[in-house]
């Protein structure tokens, strides 16, 4: 479904992104994870057509998308929740929803824009309890799912989502990657996920790729990456004695 | 010293002289903000919208007879397309746009545009017919003009338009969501120039709003634009920048303390007295009497 061929990306003379190949498949839950400043979050909005791309191909159902811009590729399929929850916080929740379904009501008119609002509300009851509040007075849970439910909102087949565990109690993560999971098994929704926290998004991936400074360096099924030594010792933060012990 | 009732009727002829010319202020300031909202820039051709919209009415009322509420229409619409063309032809060709570049361009376009006007127009002042009769009628010993009422009116209904316009209309809360973040704003499929054009088209409209209203009384020639401009920076500054409620009371802040600066010192320092004012509050506090310190954080019309 999604394509990346030794794809290249700079910040000014900076070179982020070297010779990044990916590939995620229609259903595919696939995680990415690596250590800080690795270009997870680079590699993420270079697909959503927030970055540019210099040299490689990037293609989307067979469209090569490099060149597109990240307001039409929202019209293609693809939904991009960044990280650090990039909500309207001056705005309420319901305007934010509103936002969020831009498209929808642009195409389809304000009725079924209010409808894809209430199956959010649906979905995430906490936040139709919030709806008058401002966004950015919601706590960091709430946020996210604010985030989650925008990028839902314009019905994508593609989910980017940029560490949505951030700075959030576990309970809450699993709360979130209950949600994510749910959407799944619900409609034909394909999920590239970028995670610090390895752990979780393993359980939920089905395959997963690890980046170190711009570079793909491994890539493997879910299950094989969760007992990956290296993978273990770098990211998953446990099983350091067993390592040691050896 | 005793009060009198003249004294009375003065200081209420300052006050309406000063909100009459504070309300041009306010919607200069409005003009202002709207496309710092959208670009982060100072647009400097601001004030030149505002004597296109006087010049513009004064050749089609006073040269074609046109109807003032037909001339009125077709100026604002003129206005808005100089706006948009100006838009179009020189910040959105910016291949990698920094705030200076743009705010460098926008005084390149204000030069060109009074220029035009020069040519155009000619070098003299423009008499404009009053909207309705140009005779005063008596308040409290104070006279008041028909024209101001006009203006004060107009000023009411353009925030009245703006608050709705923001609030509760699609592309004003898209307009919004541009200026609060501009790729979270892109990744929901807002096109982010377009939201440029329009604020620069709604700027124009609210600058040729202004110049129309107030040439029945100031009369208009090309040169005017600057000090305008000058006086509306101002009122954004002191408001807040960005900030559009606020920028309407200092507007008219600083129309009603030119006013009294004239009557009560002299009318020469009066542009001085006005732009004394202004520094005095950037000194004293930088985001303006009416933005907080929280404005940059949350950024809104
Ligand atoms: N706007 C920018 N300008 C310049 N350099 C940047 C910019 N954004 C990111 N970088 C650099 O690019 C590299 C990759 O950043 P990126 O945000 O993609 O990392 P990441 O893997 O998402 O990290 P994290 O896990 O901390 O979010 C880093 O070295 C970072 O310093
Ligand atoms: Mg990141």
């Amino acid at each position: 479904m999604l394509r990346l061929v030794n794809v290249n990306s700079y910040y000014g003379l900076v070179h982020v992104l070297k010779n990044v190949s990916l590939h995620v498949n229609k259903g595919e839950t696939v995680t990415l994870i690596g250590a800080n400043g690795a270009g997870k979050s680079t590699t993420l909005r270079l697909i959503s057509g927030l970055q540019s791309v210099k040299g490689g191909e990037v293609t989307f159902e067979g469209k090569d998308i490099s060149r597109i811009s990240a307001e039409k590729l929202v019209k293609l399929g693809i939904a991009h929740v960044p990280e650090n929850r990039q909500i309207f916080r001056p705005m309420t929740v319901i305007e934010n929803l509103e936002l969020g379904g831009y498209l929808l009501y642009k195409e389809n008119g304000k009725k079924e824009l209010g409808k894809t609002i209430d199956e959010m509300f649906a979905r995430f009851p906490i936040l139709k309890e919030r709806e008058n509040q401002l966004a950015g007075t919601l706590s960091g849970g709430e946020q996210q799912m604010l985030a989650i439910a925008m990028a839902l909102m314009c019905r994508p087949r593609l989910l980017l989502l940029d560490e949505p565990s951030m700075g959030l109690a576990p309970l809450i993560v699993k709360e979130i990657f209950n949600i994510i999971n749910e959407l799944k098994d619900q409609g034909d929704l394909t999920v590239l996920l970028v995670e610090q926290n390895a752990n979780a998004a393993l359980k939920i991936a089905d395959r997963g790729y690890v980046m170190e400074t711009g570079k793909i360096i491994i890539e493997e099924d879910a299950e094989a990456l969760m007992k990956n030594q290296e993978v273990k010792r770098a990211y998953l933060g446990h099983d350091k004695r067993e390592m040691w012990e050896k | 010293m005793e009060i009198t009732n003249q004294d009375f009727s003065n200081l209420l002829q300052y006050i309406f002289m000063g909100i009459q010319r504070g309300s041009i202020y306010a919607l200069a300031a409005m003009g202002f903000n709207i496309i710092y909202n959208s670009t982060g820039v100072i647009n400097f051709a601001q004030g030149e919208f505002v004597v296109y919209g006087g010049l513009m009415m004064v050749s089609l009322t006073m040269t074609m007879n046109l109807p003032v509420p037909v001339a009125f229409f077709f100026t604002v619409l003129f206005v808005m397309l100089i706006g948009i063309l100006m838009e179009r032809l020189t910040i959105n060709t910016v291949k990698s746009p920094t705030v200076l570049r743009l705010v460098i361009i926008t005084i390149g376009v204000s030069i060109f545009l009074e220029g035009i006007a020069m040519v155009s127009w000619g070098k003299n002042s423009h008499v404009l017919r009053h909207f309705s009769s140009s005779e005063t009628f008596e308040v409290f010993g104070a006279m008041i003009l028909p024209q101001t009422l006009w203006i004060i009116g107009i000023l009411v209904f353009i925030a009245l338009g703006f608050i709705l316009f923001f609030n509760y209309t699609m592309t004003g809360k898209c307009m919004r969501a541009c200026s609060i973040n501009r790729d979270a704003a892109r990744l929901v499929g807002i096109n982010d120039r377009k939201m440029v054009m329009i604020s620069f088209a709604l700027s124009a409209g609210i600058g040729a709003i202004a110049g129309i209203i107030i040439t029945p009384i100031i009369q208009m020639d090309y040169g005017r634009g600057t000090m305008l401009a000058i006086k509306g920076f101002g009122a954004a500054v002191v408001g807040g920048l960005g900030n559009s409620v606020g920028a309407i009371f200092a507007g008219i802040l600083i129309g009603i303390i030119e006013a009294f600066g004239a009557g009560y010192i002299s009318s020469h320092y009066m542009d001085a007295i006005a732009l004394f004012f202004m520094l005095i509050v950037l000194f004293v506090k930088p985001s303006g009497i009416f933005g907080s310190s929280e404005a940059s954080k949350l950024k809104e019309f």
